[in-house]
């Protein structure tokens, strides 16, 4: 039996392409924030969890160990989780199991990238990812693999590229108002589309900045939320949890689909004991989702591997408004990757942030209206091949 | 929500702030395994070797010593021909270093002919076509360095390009 596991806080610092804080220092900004707002000292924690990608950006090896004092892990058992992009909301998942597995009670969370350090540019970081026998002889770019990966998507289904285009006009606009953000600004769908071509379908406006930056939240047991006070309209409920690995050959996979992060959803919905996986009926189970979108395609992507959208039917929906903040199935009510900045643990991190606020009406300007009742939060890493799913319920949703 | 942190101007960062700067010298020079040393030692040959699993039933390139759906060891090395079709491809105008170049590179993942698995092939570059006339599913072939050249390397294949119809 495990034993119900709430968040209870979250805590954020400001996204920026170049910040003058070291990680270290960011962690503490975000992990203080989140531990002030769960009325507790970090002498309450009994466990805490670091996520971070690669260490490259770094240039400091098994920086869990560097990060360590700064996410309030010091002389704690602290560990450290790992799955390139998708870690951001790895790392709430290995907080849910440490308390309901009964290991502990009060775990600590933090995200953190600091992407600014590696000259002369991110991209000699992420060449260190991919195969090192047959394809870095070949001289590749992260960008290119994101970009066939989007016209093999939007060949499959005949997408037009301005239905696409259309999620990073609202993903901007909606993180004008995140206090974090770098990107909010309101584009028009001409300015994406016809922004700085990259590598081909691929635009300098379909892409989310790299950045740097850190996200924490504090997860209690229920006993524990009770001892201290916490009134359950400051909980969000762990409700399902699902991660999934395809395999890091990913040339041999079909791109079109990915087939991982649908593996991944049933078993957080299956989780949450929602056993009816169609779309209309998920869309109404969940009140608004936080798709991963480092590319304007992948929320899209993402929304029909989590069986939110069928197959091919995402991108129609966005260029429609129903995934606006307002509309009927709001997605990336937070900005997203796109519009507050690509820290990359830290903005998988974020999208946790974004679920807990929501859901216990903290969410200031953002606030998506009406009574919410679950929200969903999605990553995606490694070499384009793992799923990391994690929904929350508010405090008072049975 | 109070968020903090201190944004550095790119000039600051570069010229003005305080920082430690460290460029390391590090190399790796990698055995290429028991799978990929046959793949690599096929195309210093000029020929591109696959792998079927005889439990499976499928045949996929680039070989791999075990399969990773049934877990049974592969060895069953089959010669594949250097031809395929395009699984998906981009245009892109910034290299490796993300430095903007005047003439693209085509990445392209190709579907290998003979593989069993869609796709089943591997990440490479096309050369030598007509970036209007490219599509999925188009046929293409290998263009080969000459045999003394090749060193059982990926680029022993320089490029791949169209088949004329």
């Amino acid at each position: 039996m495990t034993k119900k596991v709430g968040l209870v806080s979250a805590g954020i610092t400001r996204f920026q392409r170049r910040a003058k804080e070291t990680g270290k220092e960011l962690s503490y900004y975000s992990a203080k924030m989140a531990l002030d707002a769960a009325g507790i000292t970090r002498k309450d924690v009994d466990g805490v969890i670091i996520g971070s990608a690669p260490d490259a950006f770094d240039g400091v090896h098994q920086k869990h160990e560097y990060l360590t004092d700064g996410s309030g892990g010091y002389n704690l058992p602290t560990m450290r989780g790992y799955v390139g992009g998708g870690t951001g909301v790895f790392s709430p998942i290995q907080g849910w199991y440490c308390i309901a597995s009964g290991v502990h009670n009060i775990v600590l969370i933090t995200t953190e990238e600091k992407m600014s350090s590696v000259l002369p540019s991110t991209q000699a970081a992420f060449m260190t990812i991919f195969d090192n026998l047959i394809e870095r002889p070949l001289g590749p770019n992260l960008i290119w693999i994101f970009a066939l990966e989007m016209r093999r998507y939007m060949e499959a289904h005949g997408i037009p590229k301005e239905h696409i285009a259309s999620v990073s006009v609202k993903n901007k606009e909606n993180a004008i108002d995140h206090p974090s953000a770098m990107l909010g600004k309101k584009w028009t769908l001409d300015e994406v589309l016809n922004s700085e071509m990259l590598a081909d379908p691929v635009r300098l406006l379909d892409i989310s900045p790299v950045a740097d930056g850190a996200a924490s939240f504090v997860m209690m047991s229920e006993e524990k939320i009770k001892e201290f006070g916490i009134s359950l309209d400051d909980v969000a409920w762990v409700d399902g949890v699902g991660w999934n690995v395809d395999t890091t050959m990913w040339t041999n996979r079909d791109l079109y689909y990915p087939k991982y992060l649908e593996k991944a959803a049933h078993q957080a919905y299956n989780m949450a004991g929602q056993k009816n996986h169609s779309p209309e009926v998920l869309r109404k189970w969940l009140s608004f989702a936080e798709p991963y979108d480092p590319f304007n395609y992948k929320e899209l992507h993402h929304l029909e591997g989590l069986q939110l959208f069928g197959k091919g039917k995402a991108p129609q929906a966005a260029f429609d408004g129903i995934t606006a903040r307002d509309g009927d199935f709001p997605t990336c009510p937070s900005g997203g990757l796109l519009g507050v900045g690509n820290p990359i643990a830290a903005a998988a991190g974020m999208k946790i942030c974004e679920i807990y606020w929501q859901l216990t009406g903290k969410a200031g300007k953002r606030q998506i209206s009406g009574d919410l009742t679950r929200g969903l939060a999605q990553a995606w890493g490694d070499l384009m091949q793992v799923g990391t799913v994690f929904i929350a319920r508010g405090g008072r949703v049975e | 929500m109070n968020v903090r942190g201190t944004r550095l101007t790119n000039d600051e960062f570069h010229n003005v702030a305080i920082s430690v700067d460290h460029a390391p010298e590090i190399q790796y020079k990698w055995a290429t395994g028991v799978a990929i040393t046959k793949f690599l030692a096929g195309l210093k040959e000029g020929k591109i070797y696959g792998v079927h699993c005889d439990d499976c039933e499928r045949t996929v390139t680039p070989p791999r010593m075990f399969c990773e759906e049934c877990f049974s060891p592969m060895n069953n090395y089959v010669e594949l021909p250097d031809t395929g079709i395009i699984n998906t491809f981009s245009v892109a105008y910034i290299r490796t270093d993300a430095v903007r170049i005047e003439k693209p590179q085509i990445p392209v993942v190709i579907d290998i002919d003979g593989t069993t698995l869609t796709p089943s092939g591997f990440l490479h570059l096309l050369d030598d076509v007509k970036i209007e006339d490219l599509k999925i599913g188009m046929k293409i072939k290998a263009v080969w360095k000459n045999p003394e050249d090749r060193t059982g390397d990926i680029t022993d294949i320089k490029y791949f390009t169209g088949v004329e119809a």
